[in-house]
């Protein structure tokens, strides 16, 4: 199916489930809401329409900083521009965040049958931070959902081994959230440096 | 009827300073893409067995000098730190690369800035990754400071750094 198909089909699937997409760059995207997650993810598995029996990539994105300057004292600015200028004309600007919860997780699938991909993303709120794990679909998001609890503390229900993956025990902490400080050390060994 | 006896006259401390120099043992904790610098320095066309460092050991209990190639992370330290206290007296740590002397352009909760902040160096070769004549060069700075060390494990101190001008 073709982007636009993908995109039509789920929403037909799960009219109340689905609260934004686009095809941005040609990529089909869907933004769901989390209490569906898992239900959306096993027919999205599992429906002869869809076969996404290859869960690619597993991730979450930090908005809390998005769109604010960055302070000055730790991120000197490199002179490289983050976009380009508005002599260029963008026929198709990027859509932006999907929600402005704080945080999103993304899911890429592919189906190596019909030869088709979907990006899904789920907008999450900081005080709750949990969502459905998909182990029980994809045994591959085990390693994948640890990293995510690890860099951005986001907890998995039903995962049943969700521990750091990357840091060690002993850090406290979640390194890739927006309000850990960047100079932050918490050395094993030797000095704070 | 008997041969007349030969005989060389020597220091102890400089007859086994000379021995040690050119016959080092080194153990290559290669962790980063420094690794293929050190690899090209290693083989033919550099050819550190000119240097008497020719043989790496990969057991720590068989090496004199650690090489420290690469970033090392926090995560990591505690195993350096373990290879380094099993390395049998005397030994020598070679710090080779940016990222092993100060942490290098990673500033980050991960990378650990500088070994010398858990194992004290002997030697310290920047650059990312530095060329095969650096790494030479930091060799025989080290040989020159293992001929110099007593046998007693004594250190000589270090050279002082140069004045600041600016």
């Amino acid at each position: 199916m073709t982007a636009a198909d993908l995109i039509q089909a789920v929403r037909g699937r799960f009219p109340d489930a689905v609260i934004g997409s686009h095809d941005y760059r040609g990529d089909a995207t869907v933004i769901i809401h989390s209490p569906p997650l898992l239900e959306v993810a096993r027919t999205l598995k599992q429906d002869p329409a869809f076969r996404m029996n290859f869960l690619m990539d597993l991730t979450a994105v930090d908005y809390s900083a998005f769109g604010k300057k960055p302070d000055r004292a730790f991120f000197a600015s490199s002179g490289v521009p983050v976009r380009p200028p508005p002599q260029i004309p963008d026929p198709e600007p990027w859509p932006g965040p999907p929600s402005p919860a704080r945080f999103a997780l993304v899911y890429h699938f592919f189906s190596s049958l019909r030869k088709h991909r979907i990006r899904m993303e789920v907008p999450v709120e900081e005080q709750e931070a949990e969502l459905d794990s998909l182990t029980s679909l994809w045994p591959g998001a085990d390693w994948l959902e640890r990293e995510v609890w690890d860099m951005f503390g986001i907890r998995f229900r039903g995962h049943g081994n969700l521990k750091r993956i990357l840091m060690y025990e002993e850090f406290s902490g979640h390194p890739l959230r927006k309000d850990y400080p960047v100079n932050k050390r918490q050395p094993l060994l030797g000095p704070v440096n | 009827m008997h041969a007349q006896a030969g005989f060389l006259t020597s220091r102890i401390e400089e007859a086994i300073g000379w021995a040690r120099k050119y016959s080092i043992f080194q153990y290559p904790f290669v962790t980063a893409c420094c690794g293929m610098e050190y690899m090209a320095t290693a083989c033919s066309h550099y050819d550190v067995d000119r240097f008497g460092a020719g043989l790496p050991r990969f057991s720590p209990r068989q090496a004199d000098v650690l090489f420290v190639v690469g970033t090392i992370s926090h995560k990591m330290a505690p195993i350096l730190k373990r290879i380094y206290d099993q390395m049998a007296e005397p030994k020598w740590v070679v710090s080779f690369g940016v990222c092993t002397c100060t942490g290098g352009f990673y500033d980050n909760y991960a990378t650990v800035m500088g070994i010398d902040t858990i194992m004290p160096v002997d030697v310290y070769i920047p650059g990312c990754p530095p060329r095969p004549e650096y790494v030479l060069d930091g060799l025989v700075k080290l040989q020159a400071k293992i001929q110099k060390q007593h046998t007693t494990g004594e250190r000589p101190a270090p050279e002082p750094r140069p004045e600041c001008t600016t």
